[in-house]
């Protein structure tokens, strides 16, 4: 009897994409801010990298195996992800079980509850982020500054900023104690890894060359987010910050590359990706500007989560062929 | 800035091990099995019987039907039967079956002629139609009904196929640096019979020495203007419309033909039989195979009779051994799986493919992550992941507005896929229903 | 204080009013007159939305019913006769009678019997697989096996057998609506008269081929050669493109093609065990019979086919 042959459908052969490849390399893409975030903060960095890897990963697992009875589906990856962004979104003083809860409500309802990968509405990390923020804000807002390791609270950025344009103080009386090199280096008041832009940065040209994600939701946030901004400063430059202190602070790079580019939760189609990439930037401003949070880049994206159904909806690919109708 | 087509497009592992190996005859087979359906249409009809005496060359069916093409036997010898015999795909098709005795060619047959007769477009459809010349890329379309024009249409221009985007094969490349003089003769012939002044031979840039090579032959060439066009590398730049895109910048609308552009293209390798169709007056019965695969002692390209058996070709290149897992008609990305290594060698074979057991089993799906690679890659423009979740939802009658039916299976998005979703298989389904549903609304 | 309370409760009431008024026209003038009897109906009809009957959902067969001059071609495969003669009492009409169907198998090509020349590795459809090629065995007519029926019955009357890799029909909760019938690629499937005590006679196999090639694919698939059709004193079988088929209609269960099978193809089922005393085997599956065929036969067919 001669072996068997296998037989397919057409085409024999892949690309070896795989998504945990894709998962791996986003985490490997988020490292040097996370060395960063490290240096400054030391042992705390780690320590709540950890807990809230090893909590997301102990909540898929319970939740998969005892709730849902499925397999385990914790090689891919998703889940440490989910993790080491929650931990990079939290203020480095934390304490240590608000990094628990924050974690089992991303995997737990952010993402589980919805059936798992791929089925989550909403960016999981910013589920519970948000969660915590809303939950406990005194917790969640108490920065340090990381030069003044001894203790002292410091604020962020933009609250700094905040804080003057309430009590109407000029922008200019305010504006010198920030300088653009300490952020492009991390060295400013914040969450653990939304400090160093240059980090962040690196991670990006990093997704970029393997073809993880496409230059277009970043740059859309982000150009969005310049524009806008730029436009109210150009208007008053003593009430309004000028856009690029809005680019380096307050996570918008972390949100715009690492965050809006979630492949779940984001669209499909280059249109929607520009409406939904000009929308988390709109909102962003908005709520830095007018609203009652600091900065908003963690809401505007969830906001435009909510939309991406809608968007998915409504904006198709161009078709081949569609447009070209001219004949000679 | 090379050229190539606008929308989505993958870069597969070209995997081009035989491109260094020259075209060889095969030895003959002891029996061929000839097919009476190597092309798109109806069937031939055979006009042999059990017992007859044939020669190389010989018309054994006759084309039946417009869209329809003629067949003749490959070899000289005796028909032992005509009946149904499993092809490739295990599906019993009508056949001629033939014992090989001695070499003998038809006598119509002007093996050494190389001289253009002047001939006018309608000798020249006729001359291809006689000799049963189907498109060799793959899609076996019958080539006569490509020429004829349809009225009120014009050709502009001619494409000539070149681009060979399918990894492994190497038949087509081969056939452009071994035989380019007869391939330019082909296309003035081509030209002629289309009453067109201007052919673009697309030739991808991984093919160097074919684009130098037939670039001075071409600008050498006296009668209708040919250009070489060199393409950027891209899969599936060898697909009809992408191509048409990438080399002169026209879209085929969706549910419309190629010459709605005013283009036509055909493929290198039928250029060359349309040459042999009219100078030679030499039947299609033989072609170019590119036998390849890592498992495989020594890929080559062989020149094949048509309806020698499939495992006759692994054999004389190496044979089968324990690590073949899947054996595939065509490349990796279009071609078919074979289950019937007995099955023959048709006009549209363009390459036998082994492939090791560790590459042949798929890996198991997951779920879709929405990434949306396989919307970004598809060359047509859909949405692959949505028209797959509807269908396997059951769902098939409404895919019809995500157009389905435009899909050119070139399996993009199945191969880009992280989640390993098998999305193209579904898709087939939705294509093969939703225009099943469109044919039963129009009558 | 007063004045404020008094305008509100006044202003709310005039509201109140306003807008009962406005709903009252506006509902008497976007009225839509329905038959009250197509509700009843459909909630004398199971409710499964099967669309077995041909209309999409129950209350599509409703208003078809209430609207029709006849209950003629208008039946609930699920609900049976029983539901079809209330309803018609309800309408004051006669109901038409049908016989009590069921989904038959028709394909016996188990692992075993019907040997793998190849592994299929697409998706588990059978209608992908059918189009793909030939199929995992020599026999291009019989059961792909990837449960396109299983997954389509909304009434849980189907599963695969994992030993013989086809599916099983539960009789009991087989209501005929035909939707495997639909969903079978290569027609194995059939709607056959239920009989008495679910007693049938069935051949089961849908091979077309000629007899040499069959056998060679499959040891219990039918090869043509037409015995059961002389045996048979009904004339309910036919031959045709070298298969066999009883039509369920005109059987009467006498079981006499089953003994003359060569290869077994021709089934029973729910009968009680035939007597031992003759040496004919019982079960047409079970028994050496299909072995024995299988060395005495080929001589035979090869000869007629040459």
């Amino acid at each position: 009897m001669e072996k068997k042959l296998v037989v397919s459908p057409s085409p024999h052969i892949h690309s070896g994409n795989s998504t945990q490849r894709l998962m791996c390399d986003v985490i490997i893409a988020l490292i040097p801010a996370f060395i960063v975030s490290v240096i400054f903060y030391g042992f705390n960095a780690l320590i709540i990298a950890a807990i809230a890897i090893v909590t997301c990963l102990a909540t898929e697992y319970l939740i998969t195996r005892f709730m849902l009875g499925r397999e385990n589906t914790l090689w891919d990856y998703s889940a440490a992800l989910t993790g080491f962004l929650l931990a990079f979104n939290l203020p480095p003083a934390v304490p240590w079980w608000i990094v628990v809860l924050g974690s089992i409500v991303a995997i737990g309802v952010g993402k589980m509850s919805f059936g798992g990968l791929g089925r989550n509405p909403f960016n999981p990390a910013l589920v519970g982020r948000v969660f915590l923020l809303i939950s406990f804000p005194v917790q969640m807002t108490t920065f340090y500054h990381p030069a003044a390791l001894d203790g002292t609270s410091g604020a962020t950025p933009l609250a700094v900023v905040k804080e003057a344009v309430k009590n109407h103080q000029s922008l200019s009386e305010v504006m010198p104690q920030f300088s653009y090199s300490d952020m492009l280096l991390g060295n400013m008041a914040g969450s653990m890894g939304e400090i160093a832009a240059f980090a962040l940065i690196l991670g990006f040209i990093y997704l970029l060359v393997r073809r993880v994600i496409t230059w277009r939701v970043p740059v859309y946030v982000l150009g969005t987010m310049f524009i806008f901004s730029g436009i109210l400063w150009l208007i008053d430059p003593e009430h309004f910050v000028d856009p690029l202190f809005h680019l380096l602070t307050g996570g918008a790079l972390l949100g715009a590359i690492y965050m809006a580019t979630d492949y779940v939760t984001s669209p499909m189609t280059k249109g929607g990706m520009l409406f939904y990439g000009a929308g988390i930037g709109l909102i962003t401003i908005l709520i830095r500007t007018w609203g009652a949070y600091p900065e908003g880049i963690s809401f505007a994206i969830l906001i435009m989560n909510a939309a991406v159904p809608l968007i998915n909806k409504y904006s198709h690919p161009k078709r081949f062929g569609k447009t070209v109708t001219k004949k000679a | 800035m090379l050229k190539t087509f606008k929308i989505g497009g993958i870069h597969p592992n070209d995997n081009k091990i035989s491109k260094g190996a020259p075209i060889e005859a095969m030895p003959l087979p002891e029996k061929v099995i000839i097919p009476l359906s190597q092309h798109i249409g109806a069937p031939a009809q055979p006009c042999v019987a059990k017992g007859d005496k044939v020669k190389v060359g010989d018309l054994i069916g006759t084309a039946s039907g417009f869209v329809s093409s003629n067949i003749h036997s490959s070899v000289s010898g005796t028909v032992v039967a005509v009946d149904a015999q499993p092809d490739a795909s295990g599906v019993r098709k009508p056949s001629v079956t033939i014992a090989v005795e001695g070499d003998e060619w038809n006598e119509n047959i002007l093996r050494d002629a190389t001289e253009l007769p002047d001939l006018d477009a309608k000798a020249i459809i006729d001359a291809v139609a006689v000799a049963g010349v189907v498109g060799m890329g793959g899609a076996t379309f019958p080539t006569q009904v490509k020429l004829s024009v349809p009225p009120g249409k014009k050709a502009e221009f001619l494409i000539i196929n070149g681009v060979e985007c399918e990894p492994y094969l190497t038949a087509d490349h081969r056939v452009m640096l071994e035989r380019p003089d007869e391939l330019l003769t082909g296309v003035e012939l081509l030209c002629r019979a289309l009453s067109v002044d201007k052919a673009f031979i697309g030739i991808e840039n991984n093919k160097p020495d074919a684009i130098r090579l037939l670039g001075e032959k071409a600008a050498a060439h006296k009668g209708v203007s040919i250009e070489v066009v060199p393409l950027k590398v891209q899969y599936p730049q060898g697909g009809e419309k992408q191509l048409i895109d990438a080399v002169v910048g026209r879209q085929v609308p969706s549910g419309a033909l190629p010459i709605d552009t005013g283009a036509v293209v055909q493929n290198a390798g039928t250029a060359l039989a349309v040459y042999e169709a009219v100078v030679k007056r030499k039947p299609l019965f033989e072609r170019v195979v590119t036998v390849t695969g890592k498992p495989l002692a020594s890929p080559r390209n062989l020149l094949v009779r048509v309806g020698t058996p499939l495992r006759a070709l692994i054999d004389y290149c190496g044979g089968m051994n324990e690590s073949v897992g899947k054996a595939i008609g065509g490349g990796p990305m279009m071609g078919r799986a074979i289950c019937n290594l007995d099955g023959s060698v048709t006009k549209g074979t363009s390459g036998v493919l082994l492939m090791d057991a560790s590459e042949s089993t798929r890996s198991e799906a997951g779920p879709c992550i929405r990434c949306g690679k396989c919307v970004s890659v598809c060359p047509m423009g859909l949405e692959p992941y949505l028209i797959n979740a509807m269908t396997k939802k059951g769902r098939i009658a409404e895919t019809e507005s995500l157009h389905p039916y435009d899909c050119i299976e070139c399996g993009s998005c199945s191969f880009t896929c992280p989640a390993r979703i098998p999305l193209l298989d579904y898709i087939r389904l939705a294509k093969t229903e939703v225009m099943k549903i469109m044919r039963a609304r129009k009558s | 204080m007063n004045e404020t309370l008094i305008f509100t409760v006044l202003t709310l009431c005039v509201l109140g009013i306003l807008s009962a008024v406005a709903l009252y026209f506006v509902a008497k003038k976007f009225h839509v007159w329905e038959d009250p009897r197509i509700d009843d109906v459909e909630k004398m009809l199971p409710g499964a939305n099967c669309g077995g009957c041909g209309f999409p959902g129950c209350r599509g067969l409703a208003s078809a019913l209430v609207k029709a001059d006849s209950m003629e071609g208008l039946a609930c495969p699920v609900g049976g006769a029983a539901t079809m003669k209330a309803i018609a009492e309800y309408l004051g009409r006669v109901a038409e009678e049908k016989e009590p169907e069921v989904a038959v198998v028709r394909c016996s090509g188990s692992c075993d019997v019907r040997p793998r020349t190849n592994k299929y590795d697409g998706v588990s459809s059978c209608a992908v697989a059918a189009s793909l090629y030939a199929g995992e065995t020599g026999c291009l007519f019989g059961c792909v096996g990837f449960g396109d029926c299983v997954a389509v019955c909304a009434f849980g009357a189907l599963s695969m057998d994992p030993e013989t890799g086809l599916p099983v029909v539960d009789d009991e909760k087989c209501t005929a609506c035909g939707k495997c019938v639909k969903a079978c690629p290569k027609t194995i499937i059939e709607l056959r008269k239920k009989g008495p005590k679910s007693r049938r006679v069935f051949v089961s196999c849908v091979n077309k081929d000629k007899g040499a090639i069959t056998r060679k694919a499959c040891t219990v698939g039918c090869i043509g050669c037409g015995k059961c059709v002389k045996t048979c004193p009904f004339e309910a079988i036919t031959l045709e493109n070298n298969l066999a088929y009883i039509d369920s209609y005109k059987c009467r269960l006498c079981r006499k093609c089953v003994v003359e099978c060569p290869t077994g193809a021709i089934h029973e089922v729910n009968f009680p065990p035939r007597p031992v005393k003759t040496d004919e085997p019982a079960a047409p599956k079970s028994s050496p019979e299909p072995v024995k065929a299988k060395r005495s036969q080929p001589a035979t067919e090869n000869a007629t086919m040459q």
